[in-house]
């Protein structure tokens, strides 16, 4: 890996979440996350999308022709997640069900299109992936700490394991009606955008 | 060579859809089989879950679903008298989910517009042949979503046996409870008609007589919760299922029925 692209790689991580820093994705980051599985499942269908809609991109971008760059980058991802659609309908059903139309929903995800075309268009395809899969994960990462706490807190469970019995279960945790609605991401997310500009003064703006 | 030519333009694009075409259509070829498998797995498990014969969390294969479903029979029940159509296919009823009723607003209580003609019923028997359980599809509307499920009857057909919601959209944590086995569990065993054959399930705002046929209800979902009531009482009152159980329980063994009557 030349530096280049461990760079491309690792910084979408935290120092270039798409998800703080480039505020990209964060509909689906709201919707997605009140359980740790299917946030899982969706950092693993969304890591695969920007890797291959970047890598593909990438390979053919010097063959796109300007004035339909955007409609190619589209119909590359929009393949691709109706691969992704159909492998998991058929490989995890509860899943699925559960994801209903979010996977179909990658699609208008702003981190891939996002990535397509700040990155892929003018970068070589090894970088382009590399690129993709840590954007991707940079995605996943903050839907896996979103989930946690919703998850725990919602519903008392950490995926799927009873943490806290609660309530309806018979047990002693009455769970947080806040956490399983969708404003409970966006105040996380917000914790977490300063918990990360707090310690890298270097992402802060300026006064 | 000029990328920005008409000819280069429309040589990239149609390149492109046709491999993206492939691409989608060898995927959605490919694996059909499977979803269509897992789809009708997934529906045979809720309603051996209604019947109770699998777990509320248990996961089984498709072929132990098929070895469940050896002493079952499903009956369709043509809606608009109640009568059991002996001569209708069930799997074209299945198939066919343009044929339905439209609803007077004063009878939909359910509120779901228009219901299917016909109706599969799945009865499920012992191995003499009695009827153990009949389970029965219904769906209405909640606060935000069409809530699908079964209700099952015991062999009396008047008790609750359980009650399955598999598929809705109310809030998770909220309304989404009536999926969870634990509240669906304080319905076993409910009275579900009185002497006249009047449906009486109610979900109650607190917590319920244990005696009654009152379930508790779940708080923050008091809208969920009517929507699941007035289901309930559409699907057993006589737009819905009544008059076929009445039916049914004349049938299914004059034993039952005069047993019935001393116990009054």
């Amino acid at each position: 890996m030349t530096p280049a692209e461990r760079k491309s790689s690792i910084e979408p991580l935290i120092k270039n979440n798409p998800v703080f820093i480039q505020i990209l994705g964060i509909c689906s980051a709201l919707a997605v996350t009140t359980s740790l599985r299917t946030a899982f499942t969706m950092t693993l269908a969304v890591t695969f999308v920007t890797a291959f809609s970047n890598l593909g991109v990438s390979l053919i971008r010097k063959v796109i022709p300007n004035s339909i760059r955007m409609i190619v980058e589209m119909v590359i991802i929009a393949t691709l997640v109706i691969v992704v659609d159909q492998l998991i309908k058929a490989f995890s059903y509860d899943l699925s069900k559960q994801l209903s139309v979010y996977v179909g929903l990658i699609i208008t995800n702003c981190i891939v299109m996002g990535r397509a075309e700040a990155f892929a268009i003018k970068n070589g395809p090894k970088a382009s992936l590399m690129d993709g899969i840590g954007n991707g994960v940079g995605y996943g990462v903050v839907l896996m700490i979103v989930a946690f706490f919703r998850e725990l807190f919602g519903f008392g469970q950490v995926f799927g394991i009873t943490v806290f019995k609660t309530v309806q279960d018979g047990g002693w945790y009455p769970t947080n009606g806040l956490m399983v609605t969708a404003p409970a991401a966006f105040f996380l997310i917000g914790a977490l955008i300063w918990v990360v500009k707090t310690f890298n003064k270097d992402l802060q703006d300026a006064e | 060579m000029n990328n920005e030519s008409i000819a280069k333009t429309f040589g990239v694009a149609t390149a492109l859809c046709v491999v993206c075409a492939i691409l989608v259509s060898v995927s959605s070829v490919a694996l059909k089989g499977m979803q269509e498998r897992n789809a009708a797995l997934d529906k045979n498990i809720n309603i051996l879950r209604a019947a109770g014969l699998v777990g509320p969390r248990e996961k089984i294969t498709s072929e132990e679903a098929e070895k469940l479903f050896a002493n079952s029979e499903r009956v369709v029940v043509d809606m608009a008298t109640g009568a059991v159509d002996e001569n209708a296919d069930p799997d074209a009823v299945e198939a066919d989910k343009h044929a339905v009723i439209a609803l007077d607003k004063e009878d939909d209580l359910a509120a779901i517009k228009t219901m299917p003609a016909k109706t599969i019923v799945y009865l499920f028997h012992d191995d003499a042949g009695k009827l153990q359980t009949a389970v029965l599809p219904i769906m209405g509307t909640g606060l935000w979503s069409m809530m699908h499920g079964y209700i099952a009857l015991d062999s009396d057909l008047t008790t609750v046996a359980h009650i399955v919601f598999h598929e809705h959209g109310e809030t998770p944590g909220l309304g989404g409870e009536i999926s969870n086995p634990i509240w669906t569990a304080k319905w076993e065993g409910k009275k579900a008609f009185d002497e006249n054959g009047t449906p009486i399930l109610r979900v109650n705002k607190g917590i319920a007589e244990p005696e009654s046929s009152c379930v508790d209800g779940i708080s923050g979902s008091t809208l969920t919760c009517d929507g699941v009531n007035n289901t309930v009482t559409f699907w057993l009152g006589d737009k819905g299922f009544g008059p076929f159980l009445k039916d049914l329980k004349a049938s299914s063994g004059p034993n039952n029925s005069e047993n019935g009557k001393e116990e009054q």
